[in-house]
């Protein structure tokens, strides 16, 4: 097709971007209905135990209360895949937040003052929430999220890393980390007779609706999931949460449309977080560089309820060359809250501790850490073996270097001075893995000129809908404006989630396959289209899924400069640039948001974000948007998002990487690099807070 | 929901008679922390009367040189006034170092002095907090309290006073100006909140039913060179981790006139006497502000986790003093 008319790749503006800044964009707890109610939940005041009594008599007698529902009155459920949405099921309190109780009423008000009136009683049972390297509990899993063996070993790394020239055996932590988005998980729910309707606040209606589907063993034709939009998820909002579940219990036993909106302060400890995570890094390389040994340990933590397993050192099997390499991790089940995805699970913990670890080594060896990264550039996939279907990391790093002004630099720590701030740089790689599931999509060509295209994606902030329609113009060789997109319900063609950065590539494929086969059938067509126009349907099960021989990655460099106050220890980040090889860049505006906002969360992981686990209460201490500290405008300096050209067929007809995670993988290692470069002391846990560092200076 | 009876008071004396005729009333300002603490179930008033249309967003140049502002006065426009910012430039930094620009614009002057801890036990009516619930324990002194108190703290309480402005005026010798149904009274801004004791739910020397009317910025301080430093986990929309407010006069090459005060310290902003007179009367040199600034700090008894303030607090005192002094030293 001529270049002229391809939109693949053209600045296209945000379908839905009027409706959202003006509030007419509906979300899932904005649903009308003239019989809605309102629920609030009871969360458990113990960190484990069991629950003896419920009394619901003061609750029940206030005004506007509907009913209570406990796990002595709640619907059965047939038992779910995913543990944690088995509530209302049974006595047992796994950790404390856990729901024991939902109120109904008549206003969320009445909802509210009636959870505090409902008396619980317990009984208690000792607990352990604290996480350590050595817990006598600590076990290797069979495998860690998203099906990686949780070990893997090449050659003999100890031996190798025992007789090394130069070697680096450090250890970092990064803390419990919550997504926190700016909508909470709400959903509204409707039984009609024997059908639900359930608007969502999720990543992916499809797995919504299929799992309430079973666990209310509804035919799934008779649910309809709708997320037409989603303030936000970060991967807490993958799966379907306790709010899904117990918004369709309370219409089923009240005969109302409900809704539940989760109170903020209930979020950290019911839809998931990120998990923390012990790593211990053992580096050894020639004096030349080259890696000799990459051993990277890790210990986290789960629930009690199910088996998350943070998988924080897979990209040491992705990133350098080393002909000894063990990756490992061991988790701890502790009676905590259930963690799970946080944007780029795996890779924005574990290369904050990877990358760290190297510039360590590029200090070691006295060698800069560009150079170090470049060296170490592998001919194959170090795990596997595997070819790279494409991997410009190094072109990241110079091009990246290049707009930067890296070429100036004194690598000596603490070189950079203004008046009482020091200044510093840094720099670390990223990378995340290149994913896609089978999808289902539909295009009619409607007599009038239009194409109506259909697939359950699910638009959480992204710019799906956008992109997918300018895919489908491509395919049609249609003008974008002759697009019409569907997304975000259950009843279209099904879809998977909007997670692992695999949305557009997953969607785009079925919506590129149903376009091109449509335009071929235009073209023999001749005369009026019928009334109800010409449709196509595609389905990509069986390539989408595929195994490939290609190791799939994108890859990105990034690069900080950061000030530290020597009175306060107050870190500020000056510049961020991020360069990115993560094959065609569909649309560079909704591209650069997502990067940006990438960067601007592991700024956040970097410098501000953590949360804070209570030893004696079993809950995480910040709880509002006050004390979980996100980056606040003050905090974000200039932020640059750059992405070298790659043509790489071995993806989807788009050739299109995902790149919704990769922004913030890189983040973190780069600032605390940075903050190094500027102190001369070398940080080893997040966050950088003045408590942390000003200490740290004045011990110097 | 608990219902709550609405007064909107047009006068004092209204507002007065409003809340003394109904038992478990609250006085409403900006409602920036008393909504939130009832929705958090920490507060359930019977009533609010709220003061917000009083005629008490005034500010006034008094005959001897100070300054009355009114306490509906809001924050933004408190920080913005050029008065405050060319004569008590400490008061507009600190203003402006608290919360966030929309939280500001609702924030009253008297509300600001009279908000609450926002220690994360206080805020949990499902956790143990003396400040709260009289008698029901203290989970912060040996739990969480990387935030809390290192100064003057009880073994009932070790929460922190939140506010910067509160701090600012404690320097700057402010008068915080009180009416109740005995009449009127003044109280020094230094004194207006307590040390927690055995009595932690007390956070200010306010008698029931009184109302913050105004604050008074003194002659004594106005025009002397004062500044305020926060160091916090952002760069905005934080509480401090610890703060300080100072006004320095040198005259013939030594301290005339101090007023320091650290904020998030202690249970109230911490007026530093030891270390002002150590100061009054030696030369502004560095060994004088750290030999001062050590002094007062000794008193301190750090938790577990946050011996960190110490130093910190430390440096911004002696930092403040400094840039204070710039001119007299050279």
């Amino acid at each position: 097709m001529s270049g002229i008319r391809t939109v693949v790749g053209a600045p296209a503006e945000r379908r839905e971007g009027r409706e959202k800044v003006t509030g007419a964009a509906r979300y899932a707890a904005e649903q009308p209905g003239t019989d809605r109610a309102f629920a609030w939940p009871v969360p458990a005041t113990v960190a484990r135990g069991r629950v003896t009594g419920v009394d619901a008599t003061a609750a029940l007698a206030l005004p506007g209360v509907l009913a209570v529902l406990t796990h002595d009155n709640a619907p059965r459920l047939a038992e779910p895949d995913d543990p944690t949405l088995a509530v209302l099921q049974n006595p047992e309190v796994p950790h404390r937040g856990w729901f024991v109780a939902l109120v109904v009423a008549e206003t969320p008000e009445d909802a509210r003052a009636g959870a505090a009136a409902v008396r619980v009683t317990y009984a208690t049972e000792p607990h352990d929430v604290t996480l350590t390297a050595a817990h006598p509990e600590a076990y290797v899993p069979e495998e860690a999220n998203a099906g990686y063996p949780a070990r893997t070993e090449r050659g003999d790394p100890d031996r190798a890393f025992d007789s090394a020239a130069v070697r680096v055996d450090t250890a970092y932590r990064v803390p419990p980390l919550h997504n926190h988005p700016m909508e909470p998980h709400a959903t509204t729910a409707r039984w009609d007779g024997d059908r639900l309707t359930v608007h969502n606040s999720g990543q992916g209606a499809t797995v919504v609706r299929d799992t309430l589907s079973a666990l209310f063993e509804v035919p799934a034709e008779r649910v309809t999931v709708v997320s037409e939009h989603v303030g936000g998820g970060f991967g807490s909002k993958g799966t379907p949460r306790p709010d899904v579940v117990l918004a369709t219990m309370a219409a089923r036993l009240t005969g109302r449309t409900v809704t539940l909106a989760l109170p903020r302060r209930h979020l950290p400890a019911v839809v998931g977080h990120r998990a923390p995570t012990l790593h211990r890094l053992r580096l050894a390389a020639e004096p030349d560089g080259r890696l000799t040994s990459v051993t990277h340990e890790v210990t986290t933590h789960t629930s009690r309820v199910k088996e998350f397993v943070e998988q924080a050192a897979t990209p040491a099997r992705v990133m350098y060359a080393a002909p000894h390499l063990r990756t490992l991790h061991r988790v701890v089940a502790l009676d905590v809250p259930s963690p799970s995805w946080m944007r780029a699970p795996g890779e924005a913990p574990g290369m904050y501790a990877l990358e760290s670890a190297m510039d360590e080594l590029a200090g070691e060896l006295g060698m800069d850490p560009v150079e170090l990264r470049i060296v170490n550039e592998p001919d194959t996939e170090p795990d596997s073996g595997k070819p790279f279907s494409s991997r410009h990391l190094v072109e990241c790093l110079r091009e990246g270097a290049y707009r930067f002004g890296w070429a100036g630099r004194d690598p000596l720590p603490r070189s950079g001075r203004e008046g009482p701030l020091l200044v510093g740089s840094g720099v670390a790689a990223a990378t995340y893995p290149v994913q896609a599931s089978p999808s289902t999509a539909d295009a009619r060509a409607l007599p009038d000129g239009l194409f109506l295209v259909r697939v359950n994606a699910t638009d959480i902030g992204t710019g799906a809908r956008t992109v997918l329609a300018q895919i489908a113009a491509d395919a049609l060789g249609a003008p974008l404006d002759r697009i019409r997109i569907e997304v975000g319900s259950s009843d279209l063609p099904s879809a998977p989630l909007a997670g692992g950065s695999s949305g557009t590539a997953s969607w785009g494929w079925s919506v590129h396959e149903a376009c091109t086969r449509l335009a071929e059938r235009l073209a023999g067509h001749s005369g009026p289209l019928p009334g109800e126009g010409m449709v196509a349907r595609a389905d990509t099960t069986g390539r989408a899924d595929a195994v490939s021989p290609w190791a799939r990655h994108a890859f990105g460099a990034h690069f900080a400069e950061v000030t530290v106050d020597t009175v306060t220890g107050e870190i500020r980040v000056r510049r961020l640039l991020g360069v990115y090889a993560a094959g065609r860049i569909l649309n560079p505006r909704t591209a650069r948001s997502q990067f940006v906002g990438g960067m601007t969360m592991g700024l956040g992981m970097a410098l501000t974000e953590g949360s804070t686990m209570d030893a004696a209460f079993g809950d995480f201490t910040e709880c509002d948007l006050a004390s979980y500290h996100v980056p606040a405008h003050a905090d974000v300096g200039a932020v640059e998002a750059h992405w070298v050209d790659e043509n790489d067929p071995h993806l989807n007809p788009m050739g299109s990487k995902g790149i919704g995670e990769i922004g913030i993988v890189g983040t973190a290692a780069a600032i605390g690099n940075a903050v190094h470069h500027a102190t001369g002391v070398r940080f080893r846990e997040l966050p950088l807070t003045p408590d942390r560092v000003l200490p740290a200076l004045l011990a110097r | 929901m608990k219902t709550f009876d609405y007064v909107r008071a047009a006068s004092v004396e209204e507002a007065a008679e409003a809340y003394a005729a109904r038992p478990g009333a609250r006085y409403l300002g900006g409602g920036t922390n008393l909504v939130d603490l009832m929705k958090l179930g920490v507060e359930r008033p019977a009533a609010l009367v709220d003061l917000t249309r009083l005629p008490l967003d005034a500010v006034e140049e008094l005959p001897d040189g100070s300054l009355r502002v009114g306490a509906m006065v809001r924050n933004s426009d408190l920080a913005a006034l050029p008065a405050v910012r060319d004569r008590w430039p400490a008061l507009s930094q600190a203003v402006l170092a608290g919360a966030s620009g929309q939280l500001r614009n609702a924030a009253t002057t008297g509300g600001n002095l009279l908000q609450r801890t926002r220690c994360p036990y206080f805020q949990d009516v499902t956790k143990p907090c003396n400040k709260r619930e009289p008698g029901s324990g203290c989970g912060a002194r040996e739990g969480v309290h990387r935030d809390h108190a290192v100064l003057g703290h009880s073994a009932q309480c070790v929460a922190t006073h939140p506010s910067d402005m509160a701090v600012a005026l404690a320097a700057l010798d402010a008068r915080v100006e009180l009416y109740g149904v005995e009449g009127t009274r003044e109280v020094a801004a230094a004194d207006f909140h307590r040390l927690p004791g055995d009595r932690p739910d007390l956070d200010t020397e306010i008698r029931p039913g009184e109302i913050v009317t105004g604050v008074v910025l003194p002659a004594s301080t106005a025009g002397r060179p004062s500044a305020y430093r926060k160091a916090r986990d952002r760069a905005s929309y934080a509480f401090a981790l610890a703060s300080v407010a100072a006004v320095v006069r040198v005259e013939s090459g030594v301290v005339a006139q101090a007023g320091i005060a650290f904020g998030a310290l202690a249970h109230r902003p911490w007026r530093a006497r030891r270390a002002e007179g150590a100061l009054v009367g030696a030369a502004p040199t560095d060994d004088a502000f750290e030999h001062a600034v050590d002094l007062e700090l000794a008193a301190a008894e750090p938790l577990r986790d946050n011996a960190y303030k110490v130093p910190l607090a430390r440096a911004l005192a002696l930092d403040v003093l400094t840039r204070l002094t710039a001119s007299a030293r050279t």
